[in-house]
């Protein structure tokens, strides 16, 4: 049994050590925002936060976890309102959507240390997590949009 | 344990019995495999009916998102369901892979029903012959024509229930019908009472639906042609949409397949001894797709199959390799002209008296699908029945090839579509849904097989290789007056009719839309089989050969000492939707005056009833090639969400890069080497140049645009290379070629 704090709550997993968080997420905790695209760290589908910071949750054993905050898709906002999510409604980012989740923690990671990220920094923190669809443009703009939002004294 | 019985190659092409068709015209191969692929099994799927209320319960919601429909729900057609609490469902009988179905059909519906757009519901519809794509030959999202497919029928379903509503209203009211109104979910009459739709939907689904209905004129529109949010959007930003993958049942287990390394192989012994006493593994068993390992988890499974010790039979593709499919292709092409599939003049006549002649030979690799969300199936085994959750393309043929597997009638198949997490064509195919009714049949409970990244990259159906080879003539004032394109390749269609003879398949369908006026035009095919499976791969022919297609016409204009944009203008004046969208395209991109460093290609495609025009902006330095921006003009005629229709082409844009730049399969021993996306390379978030698009106006019926924008990107970048450079790119994908700057 692995003790691990997922979106704030305290959770025992009886998986083993090596299990991927990915997999512990899915499979153990009923969690399937978070998306398997490769099992290599390449494509960023499986993104989730891990004491704040964007990580591939496909190659995390869950044994490295201890004592470390995770959040993930579906612990980002109640209702999808944070400023990342609201940007992706607005622009109608998703296409296929497989992706998003991946996308969505990246830019949450991203604007939580840069509030206002230049197109360089979109492109590197970004460069990670793929679409197959080509929803990159959207993304772009909503990643601008959404600094916007939680740009202080401004509401809209 | 004993080995399985029959490898995946020999299964693909053991499946048909139907009979060839006789007399069809090349527009319609791509159909012609739907409709043999419905055949499966021996049963005639298709009905080519008029809709008609399909009795089977619909599948699940698309995610938390859609919510609950409350009260008991009166079915009004296929389409549409009311429930007593006025929730408006829709069926959409399409698969939502990203191109937007899931918003733009239910608009189709509501613009004739009168109801808030943005409450509605969406359900994906079950199997059902109400459902079949009359352009597709069956219940198939595929070849970009689901708004076309729906235009007429799904209006027609939104206006056949506003009339019965309305009918239903007048009854209790005890006036003609004539004096009442539908608005905004309500029937309102002219003494100022009204009733929701919710209050009139059981009455109003017992009345017999009319059969003529007036559809609203374009001018009266309060939807269609608006861009309101993707119904899709909330589920997909906070992790509640539901794809194959996400389907989790009461009691599951998952499950994961050993594949023979090499396509077409199959498992000769198999020691399972280790792998069975793991942690959490359930069953090893052999099935004819490879070898499946069933645990209480994921990741238990996948160790599980690691010890397996599988000896393979690696069959008749064990020295295959991207050398040896080469010279298969040219050896095909040297042996003869092949079949005409159109003649117009005489075009070898022509290139032989013509001023100035031209040949050149284009090839294109194997290219797989990709999609991020990797091939899976959950399935439900039962006695007296299975539900098969899944994310295809092809409900009635998923359907069929569950129930053979199952060994049950397909009407005991429920399928229940899921959200795709991309299609591109890749989930036309059934080949990952045995395995799983197989295992959850054998251990009695519910099984998701689930594929890995590297299991989905080495077992696609690939887009097929292609020799293209042209020859042109111009006379001697440049003008074409001669064009002919041999195809060698081998073909799509006839893995479901290997006794087909003539020329028309999937992979040469674009030519025959030729769009250039020139009175000698020859087109020929030369079918090639190269020992593994290939599929429809989003544009399928397009991409190929409008690759071919348009850097020729760049050639052409080159020899002819013409600007490539005035080239293609003097061929296309007697078609002035084409001319206007390459004109705007040129006007747009700054077509003659470059910016400094900068240089342009144009490229140009009728197709899916479409028309697209591209522009390239690249530069070389230090001769890296850079791409620095897409302008796209697009004629798609009659739009019903605009924003959707952008979307769509940025991401044929982007899909186009990808397969431009860095796209190709390489078998080496039969094996395919790209295993993973460190090798088979995507366009990534850093490396995407500006787009520009346009979308023009336009009265014409609404056309495809969901593999439209793919097929110019390759043949733009080469000729604005060639603009640069001089140097002319026949081969693809480009990064082989030259170097790249991203």
């Amino acid at each position: 049994m692995a003790l691990i704090s997922v979106n704030d709550r305290a959770v025992d997993v009886d998986a083993a050590p090596d299990t991927p968080l990915l997999w512990v997420l899915r499979d153990h905790l009923a969690m399937t925002g978070t998306k398997y695209g490769c099992g290599m760290a390449l494509c960023g589908a499986c993104t989730v936060h891990v004491d704040g910071r964007a990580m591939r949750s496909c190659v995390l054993p869950l044994g490295a976890l201890a004592g470390r905050r995770v959040t993930t898709i579906e612990g980002l906002s109640p209702d999808r309102s944070h400023a990342v999510q609201r940007a992706w409604i607005e622009l109608d980012v998703p296409q296929c959507g497989y992706c998003q989740s991946g996308q969505i923690m990246s830019a949450a990671a991203l604007l939580a240390a840069k509030p206002a990220p230049s197109d360089a920094d979109i492109d590197a923190a970004m460069a990670g997590n793929l679409c197959r669809c080509g929803t990159y443009p959207r993304i772009r703009k909503a990643i601008h949009r959404a600094a916007q939002l939680l740009a202080p004294g401004r509401d809209t | 344990m004993p080995a399985p019985d029959r490898p995946r190659a020999k299964r693909a092409t053991a499946r048909n019995s139907a009979p060839a068709d006789t007399g069809r015209t090349a527009d319609t191969a791509r159909r012609d495999f739907c409709r043999r692929t419905a055949r499966l099994g021996g049963a005639l799927w298709l009905a080519m009916t008029v809709p008609a209320f399909c009795g089977r319960p619909a599948a699940r919601a698309a995610g938390r998102g859609g919510g609950e429909a409350g009260g008991a729900e009166a079915q009004l057609n296929a389409w549409l369901k009311i429930a007593a609490d006025d929730s408006i469902t829709v069926l959409v009988d399409r698969s939502e892979m990203g191109q937007g179905v899931y918003t733009a059909l239910p608009m189709l519906l509501a613009e004739e029903l009168e109801v808030d757009f943005t409450a509605i519901r969406i359900v994906a519809a079950p199997a059902g012959d109400a459902y079949v794509n009359a352009g597709n030959g069956g219940q198939i999202t595929g070849t970009s024509n689901s708004v076309s497919d729906a235009w007429e029928r799904l209006r027609t379903a939104g206006a056949q229930g506003r009339a019965l509503l309305i009918a239903a209203a007048a009854g209790r009211w005890r006036i003609a019908p004539e004096r009442c109104r539908a608005r905004r979910g309500r029937v309102e009459n002219d003494r100022g009472q009204s009733f929701s739709y919710g209050q009139l939907a059981p009455a109003a689904a017992k009345l017999e639906v009319p059969k003529q209905v007036k559809l609203k004129a374009k001018a009266d529109y309060t939807l269609i042609g608006t861009s309101p949010r993707r119904l899709d959007t909330p589920a997909k930003v906070d992790g509640s949409a539901e794809f194959g993958l996400d389907v989790r049942l009461p009691g599951m287990l998952h499950a994961v397949i050993a594949h023979c390394p090499v396509l077409g192989g199959r498992a000769r012994t198999v020691d399972s001894r280790t792998a069975e006493t793991m942690p959490g593994v359930r069953r090893v068993l052999a099935t004819p797709a490879g070898v499946v390992v069933v645990a209480e988890h994921f990741w238990q499974a996948l160790k599980a199959r690691d010890a397996l010790e599988i000896v393979w039979d690696e069959g008749s593709n064990a020295r295959l390799d991207n050398a040896a499919i080469r010279a298969l292709l040219d050896d095909a092409a040297a042996a003869g002209p092949g079949l005409v599939a159109k003649q117009i003049g005489a075009p070898g006549a022509a290139i032989k008296t013509a001023a100035k002649s031209f040949a050149a030979v284009y090839e294109l690799p194997l290219l797989a699908h990709a999609t991020m969300e990797p091939m899976n199936c959950t399935a439900d085994v039962r006695p007296d029945g299975c539900d098969l959750y899944v994310g295809t393309q092809v409900q009635q043929i998923a359907q069929a090839a569950a129930a053979e597997a199952a060994g049950l009638p397909p009407a005991r198949v429920n399928v229940h579509t899921t959200l795709l997490g991309g299609g591109f064509g890749r989930r036309l195919e059934v080949d990952f849904i045995p395995a799983a009714v197989l295992a959850s049949k054998a251990l009695g409970v519910p099984v998701k097989l689930v594929w890995t990244r590297e299991d989905d990259m080495t077992h696609d159906y690939y887009r097929p290789p292609a020799r293209e080879e042209i020859r042109g003539g111009l006379d001697a004032n440049g003008k074409l007056v001669a064009w002919q394109l041999h195809i060698t390749s081998p073909s799509i269609t006839a893995r479901f009719d290997p006794t087909n003879k003539d020329p028309f398949d999937s992979v040469i369908e674009y030519v025959q839309n030729y769009p250039y006026g020139v009175p000698n035009f020859g087109l020929t095919y030369t079918r090639r089989e190269i020992g593994i499976d290939v599929g429809y791969l989003r544009s399928v022919s397009h991409a190929p050969n409008c690759f071919a297609v348009e850097s020729s016409m760049d050639e052409l204009a080159a020899a002819a000492s013409k600007n490539p944009l005035d080239f293609r203008l003097e061929l296309l004046a007697a078609k002035p939707r084409h001319a206007n969208v390459l004109k705007l395209a040129a006007e747009r991109s700054g077509w003659g005056r470059p910016r400094p460093g900068r240089h342009l290609g144009i490229a140009f495609m009728e197709g899916y009833t479409s028309v697209i025009a591209q522009v390239a902006e690249i530069s070389v330095t230090d001769a890296a090639l850079h791409v620095h921006r897409i302008t796209c003009v697009v004629d798609c005629g009659q739009m019903v969400n605009p924003r959707i229709v952008e979307s769509q082409i940025e991401s044929g844009i982007v899909f186009g890069l990808s397969a431009a730049l860095w796209g190709g399969i390489t078998l080496a021993a039969g094996r395919v080497r790209e295993t993973n996306f460190n090798a088979y390379r995507l366009l990534r978030a850093n490396e995407m140049p500006e787009t520009d698009v346009l979308l023009v106006a336009s009265d014409a019926p609404p056309g495809g645009i969901g593999e439209l924008a793919v097929g110019p990107v390759a043949p733009a970048i080469c000729n604005a290379l060639y603009a640069a450079t001089g140097r002319r790119i026949r081969t693809l994908p480009l990064a082989e070629q030259q170097p790249l700057r991203a």
